[in-house]
Order: structure tokens, then sequence, then C-alpha cells
């Protein structure tokens, strides 16, 4: 695996987007950098108020712990720790090391000289977390918008918000959302089988070369996109459902208030159909 | 110039990877400018389709479950015009003598003051069809003749109204309900319900025998059962359909009953203008100490309109004329929507029955007996096969329902000057 070895390309100076030579150093194996500060800052600050606020709570049943965010009445104002000001903490918390994490992504791709694919990955999926509990609360007018931290409780919020709009499967970004979750999942799967079985060949027969997993596809489905498209495709893929999921909670509450079945009426209500 | 009228084409020859003219390739310069363009045209239209901010929102359960509902501004203004109660008719001196005293052939206001009466016809007129005024139920030459039908259909409804406001304050609470609640100066109440032949607009896989599959606007516009009404408001079809346990312990309800469940519960939130959160709390539908105390009232008016639809509506069917009743000749009868119209609360919870005291209770100087009015005379209503005839029985009264009603506004004041 040696000409998979970045190290001596990854430790080098330089690329930071602020602050230099600031924090430009590794630790053990961990590039640190301006980032990694902060990142460490607010993970270890956002993770000791998440424990405390279990600590204050009735249980330290796993499943059960819930942190909720304020009551719709706080509006976008600071509510009492107790009652969601540590959910809003938290919250902050959350964002910043996520942001910090995504913008250290940013600092190591630029050390590498490579794309900035990944960073721009995980900023999707912070876009999704940044639409749920900030973009969406904020346009309701209300943080008590924002999903609770908890693992049953975020589901029940889920399900309750989805019953706001009677069936939320009618919700068409919720369409759309779903089928790039499920397409991206696909991709990799048939993706990841194709490498699996290309590098386990059975017998003693030689690991197949990627022109092996081409002429599979093109016999299966007529067409291959290829050892780069196939990444390029996911990474398309994966990116939408990201966008689409924070597309369509963000329009539910702000810009549709009935059920998402009834906004299908504009296309029973087309003159196409007589 | 002739570039810019080029251009588009030039575009669509990229995207399909022909060669136009002299034009450059760029495959992800032209791909990123042609999504660009089609999803912004995509978001535009899926914009042109949604509401405009600002957003109510209330919270309904404790912080966090996501138990709010959220009632766009622009909205809830239009319906609040909408659900404005007409204007009361000032309050009149008694003439001291009872109805029956003054005028012929009265059945059901008989104990109601004279002048109280000529009031709450001047008042029915304007809630029922303000257009025709008395003629819509007098043959005018002699108001005591009963031979407009519509007035023996009035004498009915009044029969209705006052045994809603007597017996079921567990729904309609101190706000009582008046012609007008349902009527809103039209003389068929808008949102009203019959018998109706299945969809008939799915084919091949999408065909099923279970009234699902095509668009139901009972059920919100969704594919779900197009009519709830039949099973759950005019018969007493189980709504309750959810097991009680994680794993299944003997609960044999289908998905499909599921699905006529979710219609009806569709069809009371698009009545109401809400969301399932109105009275649930999804994690647990069927747990009445983690529903809101709407649901409570919801129950009684769901014993409510079975007991409307069976004791006051189907028994006058014979009253209509042919081409007031439905395809199968059935009358019109009662959902949430009727008197809800949209609103949470009918005329968002206005007292309108408070200046009608003689709405309140029973003023034909017999006890409350309602539940055995007479059938009227006339052929044989002959129901629909959907509806087994043998199904309907005599339901409950609310007065031996065992759960306690969370009334809003306490309890219902005793009306000033009600008749004795």
């Amino acid at each position: 695996m040696a000409m998979m070895n970045f190290e001596y390309k990854y430790r080098i100076r330089g690329g930071t987007l602020i602050g230099g030579d600031l924090f430009d150093f590794w630790f053990g194996p961990f590039y640190v950098g301006f980032f990694g500060v902060t990142t460490m800052f607010f993970t270890l600050i956002g993770t000791a108020l998440i424990v405390y606020a279990a600590a204050i709570g009735p249980t330290w049943n796993l499943w059960q712990i819930n942190i909720p965010p304020p009551d719709l009445k706080y509006g976008l104002g600071f509510a009492p720790m107790r009652s969601g000001g540590l959910w809003q903490w938290i919250t902050f918390c959350a964002l910043g090391a996520f942001v910090s994490w995504d913008l250290r992504m940013i600092e190591i791709a630029r050390k590498l000289g490579m794309g900035l694919h990944t960073p721009i990955a995980f900023a999707c999926a912070i876009a999704a977390y940044f639409s749920l509990e900030v973009i969406r609360p904020v346009l309701l007018g209300a943080w008590g918008n924002g999903f609770p931290y908890g693992i049953i409780s975020h589901l029940d919020w889920v399900s309750n918000v989805g019953y706001q709009h009677l069936d939320f499967h009618y919700n068409p970004a919720h369409m759309i959302a779903v089928t790039f979750f499920f397409t991206t999942t696909f991709l990799l799967s048939m993706h990841g089988g194709v490498i699996l079985s290309a590098l386990n060949p059975g017998g003693d027969e030689p690991v197949k070369p990627s022109g092996y997993e081409d002429s599979f596809f093109r016999d299966l489905i007529v067409y291959s996109v290829g050892p780069l498209g196939i990444h390029r495709l996911g990474w398309f893929c994966a990116m939408n459902a990201g966008l689409w999921s924070a597309v369509c909670i963000v329009i539910s509450g702000p810009f549709w208030t009935h059920g998402w079945p009834q906004w299908w009426g504009w296309w029973l209500n087309l003159p196409i159909w007589g | 110039m002739m570039s810019m009228i080029l251009a588009p084409f030039r575009l669509m020859g990229l995207l399909l990877g022909a060669t136009v003219g002299n034009a450059p390739r760029h495959p992800w310069k032209t791909l990123g400018l042609a999504s660009a363009v089609v999803c912004g045209l995509v978001v535009w239209g899926l914009m042109s389709t949604l509401q405009t901010l600002p957003v109510n929102s209330v919270q309904l359960g404790f912080r966090g479950t996501g138990v709010i509902e959220q009632y766009n501004v622009h909205k809830a203004d239009q319906l609040l015009a909408a659900n404005t109660p007409d204007a009361q008719y000032a309050p009149v001196a008694p003439a001291g003598k009872p109805a029956s005293a003054v005028y012929k052939n009265i059945q059901v206001l008989k104990t109601v003051d004279a002048n109280e009466f000529l009031r709450l016809m001047a008042a029915m007129a304007q809630w029922v069809q303000p257009q025709a005024g008395c003629a819509y139920c007098h043959a005018v030459v002699n108001m005591a003749s009963d031979a407009v039908y519509t007035k023996e259909v009035a004498r009915h409804m009044l029969l209705m109204t006052q045994y809603i406001n007597e017996n079921w304050r567990s729904h309609v609470g101190a706000a009582g309900v008046t012609c007008g609640t349902c009527h809103r100066g039209q003389g068929a109440p808008k949102y009203v319900w019959q018998f109706t032949p299945p969809p008939g607009g799915y084919h091949g896989y999408a065909e099923t025998q279970s009234g699902e599959d095509a668009p139901s606007s009972a059920a919100d516009e969704s594919a779900l059962p197009y009519d709830p009404y039949s099973p759950f408001l005019l018969n007493s079809a189980p709504i309750r359909v959810q097991g009680y346990t994680a794993l299944p312990s003997g609960n044999r309800m289908s998905i499909e009953q599921t699905n006529w469940t979710y219609s009806l519960m569709m069809n009371f939130a698009h009545s109401l203008g809400v969301g399932c959160n109105y009275c649930h709390n999804s994690r647990a539908f069927s747990v009445w100490d983690q529903s809101t105390p709407n649901r409570v009232r919801a129950w009684y008016g769901i014993q409510m309109v079975r007991a409307l639809n069976r004791n006051f509506m189907e028994p006058i069917t014979n009253l209509f004329p042919r081409g007031q009743r439905g395809l199968s000749g059935d009358v019109a009868k009662i959902s949430c929507e009727t008197c809800h119209q949209k609103a949470y609360a009918p005329y968002y919870g206005a007292h309108v029955v408070a200046a009608y005291p003689e709405l309140t209770h029973s003023t034909n100087g017999s006890p409350p007996a309602t539940q055995t009015m007479a059938v009227p005379k006339g052929a044989p209503f002959v129901l629909p096969t959907m509806t087994k005839a043998s199904s309907i029985q005599p339901i409950a009264g609310p007065k031996e329902a065992s759960l306690s009603v969370p009334v809003s506004s306490g309890s219902v004041a005793q009306p000033v000057g009600a008749t004795p």
C-alpha cells in the first residue's frame, strides 16, 4: 500500500486559511491547525453541556436522555439554561465544531493539493443540520421549532413534524431527497460489490483490473460510468440527498402549513385532465 | 446579436454532445450551466406553489416533541374573515305570551316568547337563506301552512340544534351552534356528504376494490379510501387500529383498516385546518395521557355526528325532493367540516348561541325526547349496499360516557332570559 501513502505530501507547511503558521503542526499522526483547536474547544464544551444536561435530567437511560429546545414562547431569544438554554448552547457548540472540522478539512485538502470535494460533501451534511436547527426555527420565529437531542426523542420529533403535514411522503422535496438517498446507497452497494468481487476473485484467479468492472456493468446494464465517474455520480447523488432533505424540511411549516397531500392540488387541477 | 439567438441552440447541441458550428465544447461548464438553469426552473416552479411567510406557531405539547400547530398568517386572515359570525339581532322586549298562544301551527318553538319567536325567525332567514327570506320555508300567503317542504325540514333542524346545544356541551362547549354554524347563508350547507360511487380512475396494477389509490377529496387529496364518512360517521366501525404493544400481540387490524382510519383522520384534520398534532402525539396515537385535550373533545364530536346523522338526518330523508338527495337517494349528511369549515372551532369559538337562548333547550313543551323522534311518512328509504342498515344501532348519549371534557371557557352560563 505504499503507493497510497500521502504522508510525505501531507506533512508540509502552508495551505492554512487563517493564522499562518499558528498551530500548523502535527500532534502524533494528527494535524492540529487553527481549526483543529477550535474544533476541540467547541467539542469539549458542547459534550460537557450534553453530559450536564443529561445529569440534571430524569434518566441515564441512553435511549431516553432528552435535551429539548425551549418553549415557543421564548421566540428567538435566550431561554433559561434548564428550559432550553442548554439546547441553544449545545446547538451553538455543535455548529462551531462541525464548521471548524470542515475548515480543517479544507486546510488539509490544500496541503494535499487536491480538490475540495470532501469538505464540500461534509458542508452539505452541516447545511442539513443548520437548516433543521437554525434556518427553519428562524423562519418560524422560535428556537422551539428545532429538534431535541436524544436518541428516541428526536425520532418522536421527526414523527410529529411529519404528522403536522398529515402525510409527509407527499412532500415533493422529501420524495426527491428519499430518491437520492436510496440511489446513492444503491450505487454504493453496487460499486462496493463490484470492487470486492474484482479484488477477491474465486480460486486462484488473479485480482482483476478495472476493465473487468467496466465489462461487468456493460454486460449487465449496457453501460459503465467508469472508475472515476462512479465517484462523481455517487457524490452528486449524496449531495442532492442532503440538500433536498434540507429543502423538504425548510418548506414544511415556513412555506406550507397544510397537509402535504393538499399541495398536489396544482397537479390535480391542471387543465390537461379535461 | 446572432450569437445571442443561437446561444440556446448551441447549448442544446452541446448537451446532446454535438459540435455546433465553431462552438468549443466545454462539457463541465456547459453541463453546470444547464444544470443551474434546470434547477432554477424547478425551484422557481416549486416556490410558486408554496405559501409565503410569516407563520404563527402554537405549541400544544411538551417542548421539543413537535406537537405544534403551524398557521400561515395570510391563510389564517382569510379563514378568520370567512368564519366571522353574522351580526346578532338586537334583543326584543318580551311579549309575555308564548308563540303557541299567538301563532297557529307552532310545533317546535311552542314555549318561546312570541316576540323572541319573531326575532328568531328573522335570524333564521339570515342564517339559512337571506335572498329568499321567509319564503324559503313559508307559503307567504299563509305563514301557518306546511305547504313548503323546507318548513318541516326546518322543524327537524331546530330540534337538532336544540339537541346539540342541550346534550352535547361536551363537544360544542359554551360556544354552541345556530343554524348559521352550518348554513352560512346557504339553503343547503356547503360542506355535507352523500354516498358516492367508488372512484373509477385507476386501472391495471393500481386497481383495487378497497376504494383507495385515487385522489380522495375526503382525505385531503391523498390516495386513501374515498369515503371515510359512511363507516365511521354514520355507522360505528371501529376507528382504533393501533396495537398497544411494541410487538404483535393479537391485534388483527389490517393495513387496509388502518388506511380507512387514516382517511377519516385526514378528513378531520382537513375539516379543522389543523395537523394530526392538534389532538395526537404521534409517538403514541392511542394513548390518551400523551394526547392533547382537544382529542377528548373530538371524541365527543365523533359520537355527536353519528347521533345527528342517524337520529336527525337519515330519518328526514323522504322530506327532501329527489333532486336534493344524493345519487343513491340518500339525504345530505354531516361531517366535521359541515360546522367547522376549516376552522379548529366553528367561527373560531365565538359564542354564537348565547344571543338565542331558545336554541339551547327543548321548547316544544315536552321533555327532551329527540332520540325517539317520529320518522316522517313516506316510502322506506333503502340504504345503499355498503351501508348495512342492521349495523345502525342507537348509540349511547353523551351523559353515559365516562370521560370528562375540559371545556376551555368553563361551564356554560345559563343564557339570559331563557324561557322557563
